[in-house]
């Protein structure tokens, strides 16, 4: 299974979490995981996604997500995983 | 299972504190280019170059995308030309080798080519000879090409006659581009001890013990290490160096991760990685800010050799673990011009060229994007690189002096490069001359490497 991280921070409103999630699936990636908190109104989110089947390049998956986020005025990231398991793991 | 916060501490890392991938370096042997005609050489290199590097860039931007961080520059580093050029029978200038390069260079995108170099720590070959004739003019007419000589060793002692020709170098190089901010300097680098697999410009080679073709990373991240200290103000020594070991464990991890995958991607072997901590202009990205949270008012205050040597070698016991390849200059970076901390503290007197030198003793490499007042005499010059090489001869370390006497301008004035590269303010330089002393000739033997005191 290949995944990737997807982090969204910004002022929280009505939809965020739809918005993002539509626009995974329209690219057939799978949930695998999320959390989320509000902090001082801040909305902030990180998921895991499997990223195996997804029918659009990581590119494009990035660029869409990114469009997504300033659509709504936040920050929408996704990133291998491996990044995090090389910094934090041994 | 990465948790929450390990994701939020990477990317705050790479958003706010200015972690970045500084370059990925591919280095190329020009060695099996030689012809006797240095039209064809001109010709082999620039198609080996070209074809070797055409999805460099594509593949870096490719990985800041998918990773999430920035992989800031993606450049090449060559066989040094004064030997890959040997062979040339029919050439008293390497002008056209050097304008090679820097086609080549923009053909392939990278912004900058090293390897104009030459290694001379024993004695001059005739194309040692005609290389660093040609550097002055070669910085001058090409934009990407960057130029480095190796005047010295600790096995091999310091080539005088190279250190006086070197300052006259240097001075003529500043001439020649003295419209344009005298910025030849600022992309040539004079070495003692130059390493072979270094990924940072200027001083950046393919050396001849290196494979055909390899891929060297320089990682960076001040402003991380920064922001560690800060968590922990006032702390005890033990702490603080554990903060920063830490710290450059994580940096270096991201490093090791971008140059495996890169050296996957562009078939390639990985050579190693740099762990410098390499500032530039911007704010939170700095060495001095270092120094400051460290507890020193500014950077040059009595403290600083203590507080960059502490840095310096726990960056690297951090960082040795994180990568099975570690070289290349590995350390701090102090360059006057690219850290706005190291700026102020020139400009308010806390920092001086003669605290420099003694900053690095200990640092990775050595006087580093300085400013000089334009009517600093060769002799002077070579006189600071002799004193600098000796550094590095003595301590078994690598030394280098890039230093820009800014024609036209003096103590107080400044100078700006622009971009990466900075501004630097001119700062004074000892009145007294060595000109007897330079002028010499021959060469300082190699010293003794018992009796350590």
């Amino acid at each position: 299974m290949k995944k990737a991280v997807v982090t969204v921070l910004g002022l929280d409103k009505v939809g965020i979490t739809a918005k993002v999630c539509a626009a995974l699936a329209e690219t057939n990636i799978n949930i695998l995981d999320i959390s989320q908190t509000i902090v001082g109104g801040y909305f902030n989110m990180v998921m895991v996604v499997d990223i195996t089947d997804a029918k659009d390049e990581f590119d494009a998956t990035a660029e869409k997500l990114h469009a997504v986020g300033e659509e709504m005025g936040l920050e929408v990231k996704i990133q291998h995983t491996e990044i995090f398991d090389a910094m934090h793991r041994i | 299972m990465i948790t929450r916060n390990e994701i939020l501490e990477t990317n705050s890392m790479i958003s706010e504190m200015n972690l970045d991938v500084r370059t990925i370096t591919m280095g190329i042997s020009l060695l099996d280019c030689a012809d006797a005609d240095i039209e064809k050489f001109n010709e082999k290199i620039y198609k080996k170059i070209t074809t070797y590097a055409k999805d460099l860039v594509k593949v870096g931007d490719e990985l800041a995308k998918e990773y999430g961080i920035p992989v800031v520059n993606k450049r090449i580093s060559v066989t040094p030309i004064a030997i890959a050029a040997a062979g040339c029978k029919n050439a008293d200038s390497y002008v056209s080798v050097a304008q090679t390069l820097d086609r080549a260079a923009r053909e392939v995108g990278v912004n900058f080519i090293g390897g104009f170099s030459a290694l001379v720590q024993k004695g001059y070959t005739e194309s040692d000879k005609i290389l660093i004739d040609s550097i002055p003019e070669a910085l001058a007419v090409t934009e990407r090409v960057c130029s480095s000589v190796n005047i010295g060793t600790s096995r091999n002692g310091l080539n005088m006659d190279a250190v006086k020709k070197m300052g006259e170098i240097i001075v003529e190089t500043a001439e020649r581009t003295k419209d344009n901010e005298c910025i030849g300097c600022a992309k040539l680098v004079v070495f003692c001890n130059a390493v072979e697999d270094n990924p940072f410009m200027a001083g950046a080679f393919h050396g001849v013990g290196e494979a055909d073709c390899c891929i060297n990373v320089g990682v960076s991240g001040p402003g991380v290490v920064k922001k560690a200290l800060e968590e922990v103000r006032g702390a005890d020594f033990e702490t603080l160096c554990e903060t920063v070991k830490r710290t450059a464990f994580k940096i270096t991890r991201v490093g090791q991760l971008i140059a495996r995958e890169a050296s996957k991607r562009l078939h390639v072997p990985f050579g190693i990685i740099d762990l410098s901590l390499a500032p530039t202009p911007a704010v939170g990205d700095s060495i001095a800010e270092i120094f400051q949270e460290m507890g020193l008012e500014e950077a040059g205050a009595p403290g600083t050799t203590a507080a960059l040597a502490l840095l310096n070698d726990n960056v690297k016991k951090g960082g040795v673990m994180a990568s099975s390849y570690v070289g290349g200059l590995s350390g701090a970076f102090i360059p006057v011009s690219e850290d706005h901390g190291m700026i102020d503290a020139c400009e308010k007197g806390a920092l001086t060229l003669e605290k420099l030198e003694a900053m690095t003793c200990v640092c990775s490499v050595g006087l580093d994007m300085i400013a000089l007042p334009g009517d600093t005499s060769a002799a002077t010059l070579s006189g600071i690189i002799a004193d600098e090489a000796a550094i590095g001869m003595v301590n078994n370390k690598t030394t280098a002096v890039r230093l820009i006497p800014v024609i036209g301008r003096k103590e107080g004035e400044s100078v700006e490069f622009g971009g990466l590269l900075g501004y630097a303010p001119i700062i004074p330089v000892n009145r007294f001359s060595c000109e007897k002393f330079v002028a010499r000739g021959g060469r300082i033997p190699a010293p003794i490497h018992s009796f350590k005191n």
